[in-house]
């Protein structure tokens, strides 16, 4: 029991995929200019990685050593594919604006990395809630970093006003630099400094 | 002529893949602790792109466009939902080949490079220019300008930033930033500096 709330809960604070393994920074940081993007993407990414660890672990027994790497990739790119055809099929809106991010989740090393690392030793369960752990610690920097730049770029959150804009009339000047690339790797600092300073055992 | 220049331009400093789009993150943050070693990536990357782009684009162009069929007898036949998998599959492949190929022929090269071509594999860079590829309908000739551009846009990005990494050791930093959380920091500069290309026109 400790050994699955371990696998579920550890990733998302004490062995965080983005801010402490420093993988899946690729395809996080362009979707966060908004915050249904945002979410989104993490929905996407929790169902990729918890799938993905359930099945490779499945079959982890019969998967020859040599070709493990090309296998992993099959399995990944079938269920990145089926979700960037949802995707089309019924938010169309959605998937026009995550343009080639779906398609880059094959290559974000969250998925291949707990495949590697953790997958192909443990069961079925145990990999399933570690897959679904470290998306939600993905998901949840990315809505850290999508709740700023949302709410200081354009003054709303999905989409509905929280502060009145002076466009609109209101009193808020929008911070422009905020929806720009260089917004994102700030906070992604930030968000590391505050948490190795929280748990000063992670500091390098 | 001038057409070429401007997506090799355009690749490099405008729409540089690691600053703007933010690919191959992870390999770009891993891999930039030293200038030499940066070097080494930034040539296997741009020799991948090279390579790869084209290949995806005559794939995407005679298998999977619709219509792309029509030789087979298939005039209607889509099978670009296929992309994301076959892309895959030619990168994983072709790195592969590569390595075997530079094992076999330069072996001095092998040991500079083998290391990361493997990591190659999974950089999003290299992916991301096949699908980025795909939905600006670049020709054969477009799409393998764009990948040297690409390629050579990510070298410039990590040996810049590998220098700076360099200098930054010796520098007094919060102990909590020390490390990753600086590098991100610097890098968020150094995307602030590149927008200033944006401005450019010909």
């Amino acid at each position: 029991m400790a050994k699955a709330k371990d696998a579920l809960l550890d990733p998302l604070f004490n062995n965080n995929p983005i801010a402490l393994q420093i993988l899946g920074i690729c395809s996080a940081l362009a979707v966060t200019n908004k915050m249904s993007t945002a979410l989104t993407m993490t929905v996407a990414v929790v169902l990729v990685t918890a799938c993905s660890n359930a099945a490779i672990s499945a079959i982890r027994n019969h998967i020859p050593n040599s070709i493990r790497i090309i296998v992993q990739m099959t399995i990944i790119a079938t269920l990145v594919i089926i979700i960037d055809q949802m995707l089309k099929a019924y938010l169309y809106e959605m998937s026009k604006a995550l343009s080639v991010y779906v398609g880059l989740i094959i290559t974000n090393c969250i998925v291949m990395g707990r495949a590697e690392a953790y997958a192909m030793k443990n069961p079925v369960g145990l990999s399933l809630l570690d897959g679904i752990g470290n998306g939600l610690g993905y998901g949840i920097v990315l809505l850290a970093v999508g709740f700023v730049r949302e709410l200081f770029g354009s003054g709303k959150l999905f989409g509905v006003t929280i502060l009145n804009t002076v466009n609109d009339g209101g009193w808020y000047v929008t911070n422009g630099l905020m929806l720009l690339a260089p917004s994102a790797f700030f906070l992604i600092g930030f968000i590391i400094w505050g948490l190795r300073t929280w748990k000063p055992e992670l500091q390098e | 002529m001038s057409h070429y220049f401007m997506i090799f331009f355009n690749s490099v400093f405008i729409d540089n893949i690691a600053l703007t789009f933010f690919l191959g993150m992870c390999t770009f943050i891993a891999v930039s602790k030293k200038v030499d070693t940066a070097i080494m990536l930034s040539a296997a990357v741009i020799v991948v792109e090279v390579i790869t782009v084209p290949v995806n684009n005559l794939l995407y162009t005679f298998l999977l466009k619709k219509g792309a069929l029509a030789w087979a007898g298939y005039p209607n036949l889509d099978l670009s939902f296929l992309g994301l998998i076959c892309y895959i599959g030619v990168i994983a492949a072709i790195v592969q080949i590569l390595e075997m190929a530079l094992d076999k022929y330069f072996p001095a090269l092998y040991n500079a490079l083998g290391i990361f071509l493997p990591l190659i594999t999974v950089n999003c860079a290299i992916l991301g220019a096949a699908l980025f590829m795909v939905e600006r309908d670049y020709n054969v000739m477009e799409s393998t300008v764009y990948g040297a551009g690409v390629g050579f846009g990510f070298g410039l990005a990590i040996c810049l930033l590998a220098g700076i990494r360099e200098k930054l050791v010796y520098s007094d930093i919060p102990k909590g930033l020390r490390g990753v959380g600086v590098t991100f920091i610097i890098v968020g500069l150094m995307a602030m500096s590149f927008k200033a290309f944006s401005g450019l026109q010909f």
